[in-house]
């Protein structure tokens, strides 16, 4: 099959590899029609990731047909269905607690060393997402391979666009997410770190779970723009004081919780973010942290800070003092997918969400290490783009 | 005063208070090492110093959702053992109640070990010695032990050998991924695997990829 794979940083090409087939009683083999390209993926794309060799293919936002099932799955051939980029077994004590992304037995065990000894626990196994979380091939392919099919994919009527709930796979559920985790109440001011398909999503989210006014930053003037269409008001950091304009907009209490979606690569020339981009080329591990510092500034006493942005080794700098002496809560986490696409599926299908508005480019599989370059290096017009194998 | 006699005169200060420094810092060290400090509840094998005489001793815990009898019967069953024991490359019923094991050491090499169970409760736990005739000397317990709030069931267990070639010979094992504690790590988790999931989780896309 033809599979986009990694080469080295900033270098991804397409490529003939073998199928996958079952290998596990409980796999899944799924014939792809739509796969997007993830922000996340930009992470690994820069180098920044370690534990990403070459030949991986890359990838986990995916859908499409199953083909092939083995003995323990529950999935039928020719059903469509939408994958959680998380793989959970839905048996051990994570998976009972609706803790999807924490599961203990998707990891396979000898790539569980290198995160127990860096984070103190291993991590889960995700797709396409370096050997960390697996080294699990991922969906930016004709064909994957799901493991626990009976447990992760989500099946969608015939008749449905892929368009319409391929996002179900990450981005849609990780925005909502992170606005259930800034745990807004009514009457609250939420403001949103980064306007990328995340952002975007938890700008939407806020406002489906009331909160009276979202405020949404980033640089870009087309990604402001969607942000402002879904309902937000918007900050150029790049013309405007955040912190001042965020006091000053929300009657100098500041806002209620603050959502950072962007993580370990933020833009811009603050100082604290100059000396980190020199670092972060120098030393592996230490992220870019000039978001978080500002959101943990700008949130209101007794706020709360939600991450969905991804971090993935240590930041400094940072302001410990502002997060105790406020009385600060923060809630973050990789996306317990599971647990929303039921739910996000019933609120595409009644229409209260729409997810098209964010794609902005299709190509063909073949290109896809085209849409990576354009999608990176040309944020303001590239907001999402979708791969047909 | 000239530069020289400055530098003389801070010589004269640095020097006697490097030493009294040290003496500082021997007094505070024989101290730390003479008060006794009564036990605490941690397991002895977290303690910093895990040699004990000739013996090494590494443990490792697991929840496992499962009843305690479930997981007694698998680890008393060698046909099961060889499932989520992945170093074990051979497991055998020996007669007087022996099991021979053909374990991996680093290297490419092979480690027999005959042991015998010396004690058992069903359900509970297992106590096992290397006997006579075999390559290494190490005896372990594993314990069965129900887990708080409906988790299932706590899986303990604890070896303690002698490392053929003694500390270097532990050295060498370890950094060829060989020692009993990393394996005994992935062995417990494999065998949670298999347990909570029917399967042992791989990335392999293909049967024979699967290492």
């Amino acid at each position: 099959m033809r599979a986009l794979t990694y080469h080295g940083t900033l270098d991804v090409r397409v490529d003939t590899v073998p199928d996958p087939e079952i290998v596990n009683p409980r796999d899944a083999i799924i014939e792809i029609t739509s796969t997007a390209i993830c922000g996340s993926d930009l992470h690994l794309y820069d180098g920044v990731i370690p534990g990403v060799q070459k030949g991986d293919i890359l990838g986990h936002e995916f859908m499409g047909r199953v083909v092939d099932v083995g003995p323990g799955s529950t999935l039928q051939k020719g059903q469509r269905v939408v994958v959680p980029f998380t793989i959970s077994c839905g048996g051990c004590f994570f998976c009972q607690l609706g803790q999807f992304s924490g599961c203990d037995n998707s990891n396979p065990v000898e790539k569980q060393d290198a995160t127990e000894a860096t984070y103190g626990h291993a991590l889960t196994g995700m797709f396409g997402y370096s050997h960390l979380t697996g080294g699990y091939p991922g969906g930016q392919a004709q064909y994957a391979r799901v493991p626990f099919s009976d447990v992760g994919p989500i099946v969608v009527p015939d008749g449905v666009d892929d368009e319409l709930v391929l996002f179900l796979s990450d981005i849609l559920p990780t925005g909502w997410m992170a606005a259930e985790n800034a745990q807004i109440q009514p009457g609250d001011t939420v403001a949103v770190w980064g306007c990328g398909p995340v952002g975007l999503f938890a700008v939407q989210s806020s406002l489906i779970m009331g909160a009276e006014q979202v405020i949404a930053i980033d640089h870009h003037p087309h990604r402001l723009d969607l942000a402002r269409s879904l309902g937000a008001e918007v900050i150029d950091y790049t013309q405007t004081h955040v912190l001042e304009a965020l006091m000053e907009m929300t009657g100098g209490i500041g806002p209620d919780a603050v959502i950072d979606a962007v993580g370990m690569e933020s833009h811009g020339f603050a100082p604290d973010n100059l000396l980190d981009t020199l670092k972060q080329k120098v030393l592996p591990g230490t992220d870019r942290g000039h978001v978080l510092r500002m959101a943990l500034m700008a949130v209101r006493k007794g706020g709360r800070v939600s991450i969905p942005g991804v971090y993935g080794g240590f930041v400094d700098k940072f302001p410990m003092g502002a997060l105790m002496q406020k009385g600060i809560q923060i809630r973050t986490g990789q996306t317990h997918v599971q647990r929303y696409t039921r739910d996000l599926l019933n609120r595409i299908m009644e229409g209260q969400i729409d997810t098209t508005f964010l794609i902005s480019h299709r190509l063909p599989l073949e290109e896809a290490a085209t849409g990576y370059r354009n999608f990176r290096d040309n944020q303001n017009e590239w907001t999402k783009v979708v791969l047909k194998p | 005063m000239t530069r020289t006699s400055m530098s003389r005169s801070s010589t004269r200060i640095a020097v006697p208070l490097a030493l009294a420094g040290a003496a500082v810092a021997v007094y505070y060290l024989s101290q730390q090492s003479r008060t006794s400090h009564p036990p605490d509840s941690a397991p002895g094998r977290t303690a910093k110093q895990s040699w004990f005489g000739d013996y090494k001793v590494a443990g490792r815990s697991v929840t496992i959702a499962a009843p305690r009898q479930e997981l007694f019967q698998r680890w008393t069953d060698p046909a099961q053992l060889g499932r989520f024991m992945e170093n074990v490359r051979a497991v055998e019923e020996g007669p007087d109640g022996t099991w021979r094991w053909t374990v991996s050491g680093p290297i490419g090499t092979e480690v027999r070990l005959v042991t015998r169970i010396v004690e058992a409760r069903k359900a509970e736990f297992i106590a096992w010695r290397s006997v006579e005739g075999s390559e290494i000397e190490a005896e372990g317990k594993v314990f069965f032990r129900d887990a708080p709030a409906g988790r299932g069931t706590v899986v303990e267990a604890i070896i303690a050998y002698q490392p053929p070639g003694g500390t270097v010979g532990h050295w060498i094992a370890k950094a060829f991924r060989a020692d009993p504690r990393m394996q005994g790590r992935h062995e417990l988790k494999r065998l949670k695997m298999l347990v909570e999931t029917g399967e042992i989780a791989t990335s392999a896309n293909r049967r024979e990829e699967r290492t």
